[in-house]
């Protein structure tokens, strides 16, 4: 019951997003707050079990986006010198890659995928594969420093985030 | 003036990124550095062109009218969205290629080749 109204809240709020500018309540027609609060509803009642696997809320609590907010700072500044470096590997075509295993020791799915996520967005690095009995990586590297690397080298320090955030 | 620059500088920066992941494609050996240029080159470039649309949106919203604004939120949404599928694409691309027997060319470690992963 619970999870099922929380996904028809969070439904409702991105169908707003959606379609902001089409009235004058606020930014809304009402037509739309009708029709989104029914369809809410609906998402609500089909997409309970989705959400929200095994009644788990740890992700509705305030703190973890604020985290999550924060997180964005480190990983854009990452996110452009993986660009730039990919950038002269393009123009050089300098390159020395390989395949390397990190284990990052995080427990949830959501913070895995998160991590896997950044993990391709970031400095020529790219998550090829999961063993899902332990949550090791298997990372393609584009420029391979050491073939046994630590966390650090591959992922600068993204764990620790993601474990504030996603466990 | 200012904002028409502003522009012109992100749509500058997102088609040179775009442009060097495509350059990338056709320059790298084998399918995983391609991806490194694809996902890579591609997201950057699409976040810098997404923000021109979002601030050009948002300035005319401010200016003109408020059908603009929503002009900016649909393209910040189509940036979320971007930023979240386009990793994960290639991270199957690159599974599908490893399971399918494609291996890294010129590579000087494959621990998944080594690996005990016999699922």
């Amino acid at each position: 019951m619970r999870s099922a109204l929380v996904t028809a809240v969070m439904a409702f709020i991105l169908y707003l997003i959606l379609t902001v500018g089409t009235g004058d309540i606020l930014f809304w027609s009402s037509a739309e707050i009708v029709a989104g609060i029914l369809l809410s509803i609906v998402a609500g009642i089909f997409g309970r079990k989705l959400l929200f696997k095994n009644e788990d809320y740890r992700m509705l609590n305030p703190k973890r986006w604020i985290y999550f907010i924060a997180y964005l700072c480190p990983f854009l500044v990452a996110m452009a010198r993986a660009n730039i470096d990919v950038a002269y590997r393009v123009i050089t075509g300098r390159i020395n890659p390989g395949i390397v295993k990190i284990s990052p020791g995080l427990k949830t799915d959501l913070g895995i995928t998160m991590l896997a996520n950044s993990i391709t967005l970031t400095p020529g690095t790219l998550s090829v594969e999961i063993n899902e009995k332990t949550n090791d990586l298997y990372i393609h590297w584009i420029n391979v420093k050491h073939k046994e690397p630590n966390i650090e080298e591959v992922c600068n320090g993204f764990p620790k985030w993601i474990r504030r955030i996603a466990e | 003036m200012m904002i028409d620059t502003i522009i012109y500088i992100f749509l500058g920066i997102g088609v040179f990124f775009n442009g060097l992941g495509s350059f990338g494609l056709i320059r790298f050996p084998d399918v995983y550095t391609r991806l490194h240029a694809a996902t890579k080159c591609t997201t950057f470039g699409s976040i810098f062109t997404s923000l021109g649309v979002i601030v050009y949106g948002f300035y005319h919203w401010h200016v003109d009218s408020a059908s603009y604004g929503v002009l900016a939120i649909h393209a910040f949404i189509a940036l979320l969205a971007l930023v979240i599928t386009n990793p994960t694409g290639a991270h199957a691309i690159a599974r599908a290629a490893h399971r399918s027997g494609v291996y890294p060319k010129r590579a000087v470690v494959d621990k998944l080749r080594e690996g005990d992963l016999s699922d």
